[in-house]
């Protein structure tokens, strides 16, 4: 074990300041009539400039934490907030405008519009966040920021691919280029490797993980395997939609 | 941005959607094509109906007519100088028409009309209609030596040549019957019957040769068909002729009589113990409107021959009645007012004057074609109001296909009522290649209808407009810009109409639920 970035992963964690905040979330599902509790009273945080894993097995609540962090789904109880804002009860607008270009998501099934290529689907949260108009008029600078995207995760080759003919590494980074194109503040990733095979997953791991160390990206990461959860900075662990008694983890990579 | 992007992807790669549209195209090429033909036909039936009718026409149902029309006249043009351009008195009557045909007597009704050749034509389009050239320019009851018909291959030969040769064929076959006759019996001396102005008409037994030379051995001092003629009468083609398919199913006309037979007319005096007053006329030309009604029912002779033969002219002031005046209205003058002003000057109440416009007169067969096109209008927008179904349901299926991508696009921050506005496009899209394909579909069809038609004939061996009920040589076609836009609009609007309920469902899905579908 290296002594430098155990002094970097300290001084990180020190200077760090809360991204995103959930407070005591409460969250059910009705099935029949009948109510399935998922999130029974989570409070969770993710720190700036860390790669924080939320491990857990299947049905223990992880993604739908994940979706109400994303404002996709609204909690029963609970108070989420994003740099100190209360995000998961503003107005609409606010909350497409937080999804839009405050967070960047990644999915396990990359989520890419099969009828656009990769250029265009890394477009598409300009072309959501913006009016035709100014789109249009900021086109070029899109574009060139779309490419710089495509580039960073080694995908400008595959510019006019559409999803189709991509494999999926591929489509996955070009995902995470989709993520980045609105240069967010956090980036949630839901189970970013499980579609992919162990060699592809790592690469796609080491992707976000040069993001996080380069870039300074806020990385929150889904997953149920510990050896990927074994990466992050921090990791919480889920447990029957609670998250396990103690301090997080601190993880040394 | 991305509504449209994705709304010209949907366009380019969902062709079910194309397929869904095919309907609209179908609908809004045969609404132009329906409403052209029905705008041709109505635009020349109207002006047919306006030509044959002048703008406003007083009619006087007392049996004497109205005496004195300059007097009326003047009295006229002090309600409504300003708007008449163009006056005209006729003598109308019914009667009865006698054709001898292969010696039998044919006999049609006829609304007999006595018309001024020099003033008729500023109030209507009488020339126009008539067969003989010099005719169309200026109206003549004499008869013309030939020439009638230039464009008709099988109208048969008239004039006075054909007169000359039938009068002589029958001079012929007198002579030769009165030769028999002699040598059967030669006490009696049998000559052929000789005939007068008034009295009795060729009996055309067996149809001439088509060269005769003339026969100058008849008698100059009475009256000689050959040279002479009766007062010249204007027949309405249909009253004398039958239009029927042949063997080969070619359509024929067959002519009872032409121009230069005569033929009789049967119709009420004047007089208040009216008597019939039977006249020898000779037919000097056809008339051929295209309006079956006019054609199998008019017939036209000069007023002032009319007014004697009927006893119009008063014996001690000599001042001639009429039955009818009709005054032909500036372009842009409000008929009805016009109408109106000459009703409270000539009061029903007080004068036997029907005093209506061309319109009015015409008024049941233009709201009958007015409801045909409309109730035309109505059934076939309601097919594009069915393909509209059509374009629901897909629209159903793509956004179910399209679910996940629906959800993508909330994760990434598109509010619901952009999604809704995609599929909205999209319709809105749809119908603007659907309608704009059955725009130049239609445009293209009804530039060609006519070769078109002849082509449905060729293959179906059935004729599209049958000219034995139509007297059309051309399908009559008129695009009215306004129908396009209509027409146009009206399925885009059925189109995005459609669209609705699927984009409302689009915007409304959870994106969660969205996310998680398979």
């Amino acid at each position: 074990m290296s002594f430098y970035p155990l002094l970097n992963q300290m001084a990180k964690n020190m200077n760090s300041e809360t991204v995103l905040r959930a407070q005591d979330i409460y969250k059910s599902y009705h099935k029949d009539r009948i109510e399935v509790p998922v999130l029974r009273g989570v409070d969770f945080e993710v720190t700036a400039g860390l790669v924080t894993a939320l491990v857990g097995r299947s049905g223990s609540g992880k993604s739908t934490l994940m979706h109400l962090l994303a404002t996709l789904d609204q909690p029963d109880r609970g108070e989420i907030h994003f740099q100190g804002e209360r995000i998961d009860d503003a107005p609409r607008s606010r909350r497409d405008r937080y999804r839009n270009h405050d967070i960047g998501i990644i999915f396990q099934f990359y989520h890419l519009l099969p009828e656009l290529s990769a250029i265009e689907n890394v477009l598409a949260p300009t072309m959501i966040g913006k009016s035709a108009w100014n789109f249009f008029r900021h086109r070029k600078e899109a574009k060139r920021r779309a490419e710089a995207m495509l580039d960073r995760v080694g995908l400008l080759h595959r510019a006019a691919h559409k999803p189709a003919e991509m494999s999926g590494g591929e489509m996955q980074r070009a995902a995470i280029a989709r993520a980045l194109m609105t240069d967010p503040t956090l980036l949630l990733a839901d189970e970013p490797t499980g579609n992919l095979d162990t060699e592809t997953g790592l690469e796609i791991l080491k992707l976000l993980t040069e993001l996080n160390q380069d870039d300074g990206l806020t990385i929150l990461m889904i997953t149920h395997d510990n050896s990927i959860a074994e990466s992050a900075d921090r990791c919480h662990r889920m447990q029957d939609g609670q998250l396990q008694q103690g301090m997080p983890e601190l993880l040394i990579a | 941005m991305y509504r449209w992007l994705l709304c010209f992807r949907y366009l380019r790669t969902r062709y079910i959607a194309l397929a869904s549209i095919i309907s609209v195209t179908l609908g809004v090429a045969t609404l132009i094509v329906v409403n052209s033909v029905m705008a041709g036909f109505s635009a020349e039936m109207h002006e047919r109906l306006h030509g044959l009718a002048s703008d406003i026409l007083i009619e006087c149902h007392a049996s004497g007519g109205m005496p004195d029309p300059e007097g009326h006249l003047e009295e006229i043009m002090k309600v409504c100088g300003d708007d008449v351009v163009g006056s005209s008195a006729s003598v109308h009557v019914p009667a009865m028409l006698g054709i001898d045909f292969n010696g039998q007597l044919i006999t049609r009704h006829v609304n007999f009309v006595g018309l001024d050749p020099k003033t008729y034509d500023d109030v209507s389009h009488f020339g126009r209609y008539l067969l003989h050239p010099e005719n169309q320019s200026q109206v003549s009851f004499q008869l013309r030596e030939d020439g009638f018909a230039p464009n008709r291959e099988q109208f048969p030969s008239s004039g006075w040549g054909y007169r000359r040769a039938r009068v002589a064929y029958e001079r012929a076959l007198a002579e030769e019957q009165a030769r028999i006759d002699a040598l059967r019996n030669p006490a009696s001396s049998i000559t052929a019957e000789t005939t007068g102005p008034s009295e009795t008409g060729p009996s055309l037994t067996i149809s001439p040769p088509q060269i005769f030379e003339q026969n100058n051995e008849v008698a100059a001092s009475e009256f000689d068909p050959a040279v002479e003629q009766f007062p010249g009468i204007i027949l309405g083609i249909s009253t004398s002729s039958s239009r029927m398919r042949d063997e080969d199913n070619n359509v024929r006309d067959h002519y009872y009589c032409r121009p230069g037979d005569d033929v009789r007319m049967m119709f009420p005096n004047a007089s208040d113990n009216a008597k019939v007053v039977n006249q020898k006329f000779t037919v000097v030309d056809m008339y051929e409107s295209g309006m079956s009604e006019y054609d199998s029912t008019f017939a036209f002779c000069r007023l002032d021959q009319l007014q004697e033969f009927r006893g119009m002219i008063d014996p001690a002031s000599q001042v001639r009645s009429v039955t009818t005046i009709q005054l032909k209205l500036a372009a842009g003058a409000d008929l009805n007012a016009v109408r109106d002003a000459l009703r409270r000057r000539f009061p029903p109440n007080v004068y036997a004057y029907n005093i209506q416009t061309w319109r009015d007169m015409q008024g049941p067969l233009l709201a009958a074609v007015k409801l045909e096109t409309t109730i035309l209008n109505i059934l076939l927008f309601l097919i594009i109001a069915v393909a509209g179904f059509g374009i629901l349901a897909t629209f159903f299926m793509i956004v179910v296909e399209k679910t996940r991508d629906i959800g993508t696009l909330k994760a990434l921050g598109a509010s619901g009522g952009g999604v809704m506005s995609i599929f909205l496009s999209y319709g809105l899209l749809l119908g603007f290649v659907g309608s704009g394909a059955g725009l130049i579909g239609g445009l293209v069809f009804v530039d060609h209808i006519n070769e078109i038609a002849t082509l449905i004939e060729k293959i179906t061996g059935q004729e599209v407009f049958d000219p034995t009920v139509y007297y059309f040589t051309e399908i009559p076609t008129i695009i009215h810009p306004f129908t396009l836009v209509w027409v146009m609009a009206g399925a885009v609007g059925i189109a995005i109409f459609a669209s609705v309920l699927p984009a409302l469902r689009a915007a409304r899905m959870h994106p969660v639920k969205a996310l998680r579908f398979e």
